[in-house]
């Protein structure tokens, strides 16, 4: 047990985990899944075995998807962020006026996301310069920029047809190949590179540090808040990317455009295995998190229940899965 | 004395919180190859000094110089580049972390873009393993969270940290505390391995036998100021013993 002894003990290689139990959580993540279309297919054959009903999941995944990504960064910090929504709705007031002002898409887009920008910049500040918890900074802000849709809209929508005709529709909402929606490529490469981001890239191990234990990071040079903040504008600029697709799949901006998207994109990152407690998460989770969220309800009918099942099963899963993965990642201390 | 200048050397470092005076006019140098120990009761202003070095606080008066040249410490990554580096008590590490990804905590490896080198970073987590750390149990590798390891296993990590990055001033603050005997006497060890390589180091250490066994030299700070400064070739253990007992008592007198 001394210096002198090991520095001669020969290098061995170091016994390898079993592949099941380095990526526990993945695996039965996927398994879920598998699970879950399995029950679908059974139960209704003819629609689990087309096309189409994965054509209408393309479009409508990405209405979250890439929000629920963000929220791994944020979620893996040790904070929460509660107003993406209202991000979203205020980012597409944005894209929705100025493009009807403009007609310039791109301005429009480049707004849009600006404003995501600015209000993820907004609570990043708000957390670590003025100190306040996450969880209340965004309810605030939430009820800020979700109100303040509400005043300049007083309610009423934006017609927004001409963007059919725009040829950056098509980069967006368009289809590859007559198949695949233009937002499901999007949001494939967005989880890819922010899936990169985290476990392959300094930016995601300082996230990592960080959520585990923001002392330690301080003491070892890394910028705590410098890094909380970019996490809170990449969550800003998600939902801002988000609400572009949702804009121009429907082609109408609402004043109630993105809420409703809070506790799914939030049920997805718990269901993915995303430690509430900070420090620990997976990026593929959510991924699969995402898919598992978007097939829940029209599975639900699928296999004979009525709607009023959803939130229900909705409950059990995310209950079920958050006190199975704490048990997995209870501390050995 | 040497032409070459003292690696550290702090002159009349002052630092208040609000309107607390926790250092007054503190001068402390460091030379090349030293082991200096900082000795005081808690409170005395010990730690507040050494995270003046390291950059965590910023002195409120004072000046620094490093390798003969001024520096004013901005952040802990400032001071990491100019070759300080530091094993708190508290250990900086993060427990449901890898090992590799500890040791790298701030200081990463990368390729290009600040995409992390992961061979890179799990070679040389391995090779400080087995040769540093005395890590040698089969059952713990380099992708082991931290949690797995005990007390002194973590003292290792923290310490082999200090020292991989090639550091010359390394701090060590109460490496000791809570230690079994065989974990201590391997920190006492991997302290004096310091001075071997020519490097220097601050030991803080509440067992004044630990101190006494790895210093060269006891710098006695009572209530934010230094009381005395010795030489272990001008005092015995039990002569120092019998300073801090006499500073103690005319303290609580006062």
């Amino acid at each position: 047990m001394t210096v002198e002894t090991t520095k001669r003990l020969p290098l061995r290689p170091a016994p390898q985990r079993s592949f099941f139990h380095v990526y526990r959580i993945q695996v039965s993540i996927t398994a879920l899944l598998l699970l879950l279309y399995v029950v679908f297919i059974i139960g209704d054959p003819k629609t689990y075995l087309s096309f189409n009903i994965y054509r209408s999941f393309m479009i409508s995944i990405p209405f979250f998807g890439l929000m629920a990504m963000a929220a791994t960064f944020i979620v893996t910090l040790g904070e929460i962020d509660l107003s993406f929504p209202s991000a979203a709705g205020m980012s597409g007031w944005v894209f929705a006026s100025s493009y009807i002002y403009s007609g310039s898409f791109l301005l429009a887009l480049v707004l849009c996301l600006a404003t995501g920008a600015l209000i993820g910049l907004i609570n990043g500040l708000l957390v670590t310069k003025i100190g306040i918890p996450s969880i209340v900074a965004t309810i605030g802000t939430m009820f800020l920029w979700g109100g303040l849709v509400n005043v300049v809209t007083e309610g009423h929508g934006i017609p927004m047809t001409q963007l059919l005709d725009d040829p950056l529709h098509a980069l967006f909402v368009g289809q590859l190949f007559d198949r695949i929606p233009a937002q499901f490529i999007w949001f494939v490469a967005g989880s890819i590179l922010m899936g990169v981001l985290y476990k392959r890239h300094r930016f995601g191990s300082h996230i990592l540090f960080i959520g585990d234990n923001a002392e330690s990071a301080r003491m070892m040079g890394i910028h705590v808040d410098r890094v909380k903040i970019l996490c809170f504008v990449i969550m800003g600029v998600s939902a801002a990317l988000s609400v572009v697709f949702i804009l121009n799949q429907l082609t109408f901006f609402w004043a109630t455009t993105g809420s409703g998207y809070l506790l799914t994109t939030l049920a997805a990152v718990f269901i993915g295995g995303t430690s509430v407690f900070g420090g620990k998460g997976t990026m593929i989770g959510s991924f699969v998190g995402v898919l598992i969220i978007a097939s829940l309800e029209p599975g639900i009918i699928a296999i004979g229940l009525t709607g009023f099942y959803t939130q229900f099963i909705y409950g059990l899963l995310i209950t079920i899965s958050v006190a199975v993965y704490a048990l997995m990642l209870r501390r050995r201390d | 004395m040497n032409a070459k200048p003292p690696l550290l050397q702090m002159k009349g470092i002052q630092k208040s919180f609000g309107h607390v005076r926790v250092l007054k006019d503190i001068d402390l140098e460091v030379n090349w190859g030293e082991i200096v120990a900082l000795i005081g009761d808690n409170g005395a202003g010990k730690s507040t000094l050494i995270k003046i070095i390291t950059g965590v606080y910023k002195p409120t008066d004072g000046e620094i110089y490093f390798k003969g040249q001024r520096i004013t410490p901005r952040d802990v990554r400032a001071s990491r580049a100019l070759g300080i580096e530091a094993v708190y008590q508290e250990r900086a590490l993060a427990e449901q972390q890898e090992l590799w990804r500890n040791v790298f905590a701030g200081h990463e490896r990368t390729t290009f873009l600040g995409f992390l080198d992961l061979a890179a970073q799990r070679r040389e987590t391995e090779r400080l393993m087995r040769t540093r750390m005395g890590l040698t149990s089969q059952a713990i590798t380099v992708d082991s969270e931290v949690v797995n390891l005990s007390g002194g296993e973590k003292q290792g990590v923290a310490i082999a940290r200090a020292l991989y990055f090639d550091a010359d001033l390394i701090i060590l603050d109460e490496p000791t505390m809570g230690l079994s005997i065989t974990e201590t006497d391997r920190v006492l060890k991997f302290t004096r391995s310091i001075r071997e390589q020519g490097k220097s180091a601050i030991f803080i250490d509440h067992n004044i036998f630990h101190v006494y066994d790895v210093a060269d030299r006891f710098v006695i700070i009572d209530r934010g100021s230094i009381a005395k400064r010795l030489l272990k070739s001008e005092v015995t253990r039990e002569k120092l013993i019998e300073t801090m007992v006499e500073l103690h008592e005319s303290g609580a007198a006062s």
